[in-house]
């Protein structure tokens, strides 16, 4: 197999007890989480979760099942309202806010279940990512102004950009929901980065993917960081893809942070393995 | 593959305008030529009127995907607030089409302000609190009504709770009488008001569909989580969706209300809202043909039924009629052998069909 080449940048640690690529210094960071936590009733879901995101780092959160992976991105995009812990977002907090607000303030994602419009055109759904960024009103839309024209023209120049990166523009017309399903994955990313986030989260993005098309997919996620300049964090079983294009790696563990670092730190680290594997029976 | 000049949704929206107006040239021919009973001619209006209901609940119920179990309230809100209107500017605009044209648009505002006081606390709830505040609003507004009296005199408009209250000029005529509704009323509705309201709602529900505003009131419908990953406020498009249906029915209704002498507010009870649902579900959720033809049949149908004996019998055999196209939609195996009727190519992003 042609093994894909991908040079992780060098990373240093912050303040935070985190590690973000040394050409991310001189920006600050896409994402800030300081002792963020959930309780649902007594259940400590996540607790005391902290990370620090560079503005072009490929992060990745990996943990074995129900570590609470998931609820970060949904306390990240504010699905849940964090009981404890801040958010800053480029700089700015993010209590308070609704999930549609957050991904006007730039964190898009994609769905461990996809979620897509099923019943609407692949174009569609693309066009709903574009939503905030062809702004004409509705009574333009209804007497069909020139601003609807030219920004729907404009909306359909740029679905189809967007739907190039994963070579779908031949899909644009299909239903959503009938397209096979690695496809689907795809439009779930193209939907998000339609949205021009800073931050993209995606949610076991290789699940469900055979080797080659796991290895297609950790280039596009390379390409994609580099086209759009943005930062992304991925939650993965897969560990080809996380070791391979993560830079920043975090393990969670029962809703808890246990290791931060690159890969070959994470490989290394002892209560990484016992978490994957359990403790070792001395004697 | 050939290439397309107009996009499958536009295209569909073009031949819904031919067909109504189709239909508005041949009933023109058929009345020039004597061929439409009294009854027919007399359905005419109020076809028009189900119609515009029928397609403005389909942007409630089957756009937006939420239910409302008292469109005929907003129908209502529109019909007495036409007649008063009507009524009011009788001595002042003498021409009666333009009389009938600020009734519309003024029983648009009053639906439209209808669907925003329902609409802005209840459309914030998940679930089906839709259908149930607006099935109480439904009542609510034929009670209201019921003991409303309305008069007028050269001091203005008077309103009361009985006839007594009213405190009118000897000289002051009372519009509306509490449980006689409104009486006397002018009636300044016409065939072709009524065709060209369905050609205006058309326009105006499929070209809401078929844009930025329409994407995210279908978005909302299909997945609301992923609608609101990708920057979609849900309140407010909900309520645009919701509040424009409201607006589209109090139109409906100032014509409807125009058309008659008189108009009892027991005319747009529950019973009626249901029929409206009866079309949008018969015609297809979703579907703005369906909805237009599905009204247009069904509300012809049982008035013809009406002069016979099975009459009485109209709401159950709705009732049935409702019940069974629940069951068979939702049948997998009717589902399968339609899938095989349809050529697959048609059901490409095929988001409203019609």
């Amino acid at each position: 197999m042609a093994k894909f080449h991908f040079e992780k940048g060098h990373m240093v640690p912050v303040p935070s007890h985190s590690i973000i690529p040394e050409r991310d210094l001189g920006s600050a960071p896409v994402l800030e989480c300081s002792h963020l936590g959930i309780q649902f009733g007594g259940l400590k879901a996540v607790d005391d979760f902290n990370l620090t995101i560079g503005r072009t780092e490929i992060a990745g959160l990996i943990g074995p099942n129900g570590a609470g992976k998931t609820t970060v991105f949904n306390l990240l995009t504010k699905v849940y309202q964090p009981t404890m812990g801040t958010i800053l977002l480029n700089g700015q907090d993010t209590s308070g806010k609704t999930t549609a607000q957050i991904n006007r303030m730039g964190i898009a994602r994609t769905f461990q279940n996809i979620r897509l419009f099923n019943n609407l055109s692949v174009e569609d759904n693309v066009k709903i990512g574009l939503h905030n960024h062809n702004r004409y009103s509705m009574a333009s839309g209804v007497l069909r102004l020139p601003s609807y024209w030219k920004q729907e023209k404009a909306a359909h120049e740029r679905a189809m950009e967007l739907l190039s990166i994963f070579h779908m523009e031949d899909l644009a017309n299909h239903q959503a929901g009938s397209l096979p399903y690695g496809a689907q994955r795809r439009l779930e990313i193209v939907r998000a980065l339609a949205t021009d986030p800073s931050l993209l989260l995606l949610d076991e993005p290789a699940a469900g993917m055979n080797p080659s098309e796991t290895a297609e997919l950790m280039e596009n996620i390379v390409k994609i960081r580099d086209t759009f300049q943005i930062a992304v964090m991925l939650i993965e079983h897969d560990m080809n893809l996380v070791m391979g294009i993560c830079e920043g790696i975090c393990v969670l563990n029962f809703g808890r942070v246990i290791a931060k670092g690159t890969s070959k730190e994470i490989q290394e680290n002892p209560a990484v393995i016992e978490a994957y594997l359990g403790r070792r029976k001395e004697g | 593959m050939k290439k397309r000049s107009m996009s499958p949704a536009s295209r569909s929206a073009f031949i819904n305008y031919g067909i109504v107006i189709v239909a508005y040239v041949v009933i023109q021919i058929l009345l020039g030529q004597g061929a439409l009973s009294n009854t027919l001619q007399s359905l005419l209006v109020p076809v028009c009127c189900y119609i515009v209901m029928a397609v403005s609940l389909n942007l409630t119920v089957g756009v937006l995907g939420e239910l409302s179990l008292g469109h005929a309230g907003f129908m209502s809100l529109g019909a007495f607030s036409g007649i008063i209107v009507s009524f009011a500017l009788q001595d002042v605009i003498t021409l009666a089409p333009l009389r009938l044209v600020i009734a519309i648009v003024v029983g648009a505002i009053i639906g439209g302000i209808g669907g925003v006081l329902i609409g802005v606390p209840v459309l914030r709830l998940r679930g089906d609190y839709l259908a149930i505040v607006t099935l109480a609003f439904g009542e609510i507004i034929k009670n209201v009504i019921m003991v409303l009296y309305v008069g007028l005199d050269e001091e203005g408009l008077h309103f009361a709770t009985s006839q007594s209250n009213l405190k009118m000029a000897y000289e002051g005529v009372a519009i509306i009488k509490g449980p006689m509704g409104a009486v006397g009323v002018t009636r300044l509705a016409t065939f072709t008001a009524g065709f060209i309201l369905v050609l205006v709602t058309l326009i105006i529900v499929q070209n809401l569909v078929n844009s930025r505003s329409g994407r995210a009131i279908l978005a909302l419908r299909d997945n609301r989580i992923a609608a609101e990953s990708v920057g979609i406020s849900v309140t407010k498009y909900k309520l645009m969706a919701f509040v424009t249906s409201a607006a589209l029915a109090g139109a409906a209704g100032a014509l409807f209300g125009l058309n008659y002498s008189s108009t009892m507010a027991t005319r747009f009870d529950f019973n009626t809202s249901i029929l409206i649902l009866v079309f949008v579900v018969l015609g297809g959720l979703g579907s703005i043909r369906g909805s237009m033809i599905a009204a247009a049949l069904l509300y012809i149908l049982p008035e013809m039924l009406r002069s016979f004996a099975i009459s009485e019998y109209r709401m159950l055999i709705y009732a049935i009629i409702l019940i069974l196209v629940m069951l068979f939609t939702n049948n997998p195996k009717l589902k399968e052998l339609i899938a095989k009727i349809v050529p697959k190519g048609k059901k490409k992003g095929g988001e409203v069909n019609g």
